[in-house]
């Protein structure tokens, strides 16, 4: 048993540099993307292609002066960012990355906790997300940044309602809680997206709205709000902040991946001919060739459309997604029992 | 296995965000003067008590979404065993479903949905 601890821990510390890694580079690919949308070159100084450009903001995120208002509320204005940063790193650890390695007698599945609340799990952490934000931005004593933070509350609880309506359709077509089985029973095409399309509409819109990404960034709309909840922030609790704004990103699309699109399924799975593990490390570069999909998605939208009025989008998640997302669920329902089979 | 698993990242990440933010305090510089701690708004000096009593809207939707987050924690069971429970627990969920969307549609009624 005790390999299987020592394989655990360190599946544990190589998903959260790789969510770390991909964030960093995910920033320079959304400047990269910017550049290419507005036709032009993007960051290309710090080394090859601008390669270096992350480790360069990284480092001098660190050396920046550290700044608190007088005014703020010392503690909270620490833990707010860290926070955030906390419940960003927690999401990774029910997805599974890919099926399981078996070499010898053991059994090493590509996730770091098959827990049978997975779902549930997921979107508790995500619910969490909006006390980060709210702590920062009333801490920080100034008024933009506490519009910012109500802003941002509403949205999100908004939002995860529809989320959570969505959800339950695919708990109804999986009959399960655990991520795990989610994905398994999606072998081959029989993607949940086929079967859930409006779901998928409906998730995939709060995915964005969660993750505070244009058009859904009011918390943050720095042409009326300067900053948003994160305006009295400098140094690395800024960076924080907008490194999770990646990570969450990064697990959002996992999700979206694992949920609708099958996760590590690809089609022709079997009639490749190969060994077990062959598949599973295949199955893991799928799944990561998904969720960059997804990532480039959430950019793509970024830079094409501009955000929402406020009254707009709480018009759109209460009166348009929320009864969808019931909709949904009925119907989802009665189709099963009228084509059980 | 899997609980004790998530209590060893949870442990990881809280060192994780704790360690980078004191290194921030350690390799940033640092200076102070009266007016570099006030609250940033563009220039203008801030005016009265920012933690007053802010917009009732946010209210209303944060009950609005406490009535229908319990509705959630109520689907959440059912749809897992819905494969076994057949048609008489799809009729029930309907009403239930129903009578939540008829909450909605009062809440819509009484333009609590509308933002002011």
């Amino acid at each position: 048993m005790d390999i299987q601890i020592l394989y655990k821990s360190g599946l544990i510390i190589v998903i959260l540099l790789l969510s770390l890694v991909i964030a960093m580079y995910a920033t320079l690919a959304e400047r990269k993307i910017a550049g290419f949308f507005q036709d032009r070159l993007g960051p290309n100084r710090a080394g090859i292609f601008g390669l270096l450009q992350p480790v360069a903001d990284g480092v001098k995120l660190f050396f920046k002066e550290e700044f608190m208002p007088a005014t703020a509320d010392k503690f909270l204005y620490v833990l707010g960012p860290s926070l955030t940063m906390l419940i960003a790193l927690l999401g990774s650890a029910v997805i599974p990355w890919g099926n399981t390695l078996v070499i010898g007698n053991n059994v090493f599945p590509l996730q770091v906790a098959d827990v049978n609340i997975g779902v549930l799990y997921v979107f508790a952490v995500t619910s969490i997300g909006v006390y980060g934000i709210m702590i920062g931005g009333w801490s920080s004593n100034n008024k933009y940044a506490l519009m910012g933070a109500v802003r941002a509350a509403s949205q999100m609880i908004s939002y995860e309602l529809a989320m959570g309506m969505a959800l339950i359709a695919i708990v109804m077509m999986s009959g399960s809680l655990s991520l795990h089985d989610i994905v398994a029973q999606q072998h081959g095409i029989h993607w949940n997206v086929w079967y859930q399309p409006i779901g998928f509409f409906v998730f995939v819109i709060c995915a964005f709205a969660e993750t505070n990404r244009t058009p859904f960034d009011l918390p943050e709309c720095d042409s009326e709000l300067i900053g948003g909840y994160h305006t009295e922030y400098s140094s690395m609790k800024l960076g924080f902040y907008l490194f999770s704004e990646y990570i969450n990103m990064f697990i959002s699309s996992a999700m979206i991946a694992s949920l609708y699109f099958g996760g590590y399924n690809f089609p022709f799975l079997h009639e490749l001919g190969m060994s077990h593990n062959w598949l599973t490390i295949v199955g893991t570069f799928v799944l990561f060739a998904k969720i960059g999909f997804f990532m480039f998605l959430f950019m793509w939208v970024r830079w094409t459309l501009p955000r929402f009025r406020y009254d707009q989008l709480m018009r759109f998640g209460w009166k348009v997604l929320l009864p969808l997302a019931i909709v949904n669920i009925v119907a989802t329902g009665v189709i099963y029992e009228l084509f059980k089979k | 296995m899997g609980s004790a698993s998530l209590i060893v990242l949870l442990i990881i990440a809280i060192a994780f965000a704790v360690v980078a933010v004191y290194i921030g305090r350690i390799f940033g510089t640092s200076s102070t003067n009266s007016v570099k701690g006030e609250p940033y708004e563009c220039g203008i000096e801030t005016k009265g008590e920012t933690w007053v009593q802010f917009h009732i809207g946010y209210y209303l939707f944060a009950l609005l979404f406490l009535v229908f987050d319990v509705e959630i924690v109520f689907l959440f069971p059912w749809a897992t065993v819905i494969r076994e429970l057949g048609v008489v627990a799809l009729v029930e969920i309907f009403f239930f479903t129903l009578f939540l969307f008829l909450g909605l549609l009062y809440a819509y009624k009484k333009k609590a949905l509308s933002w002011m």
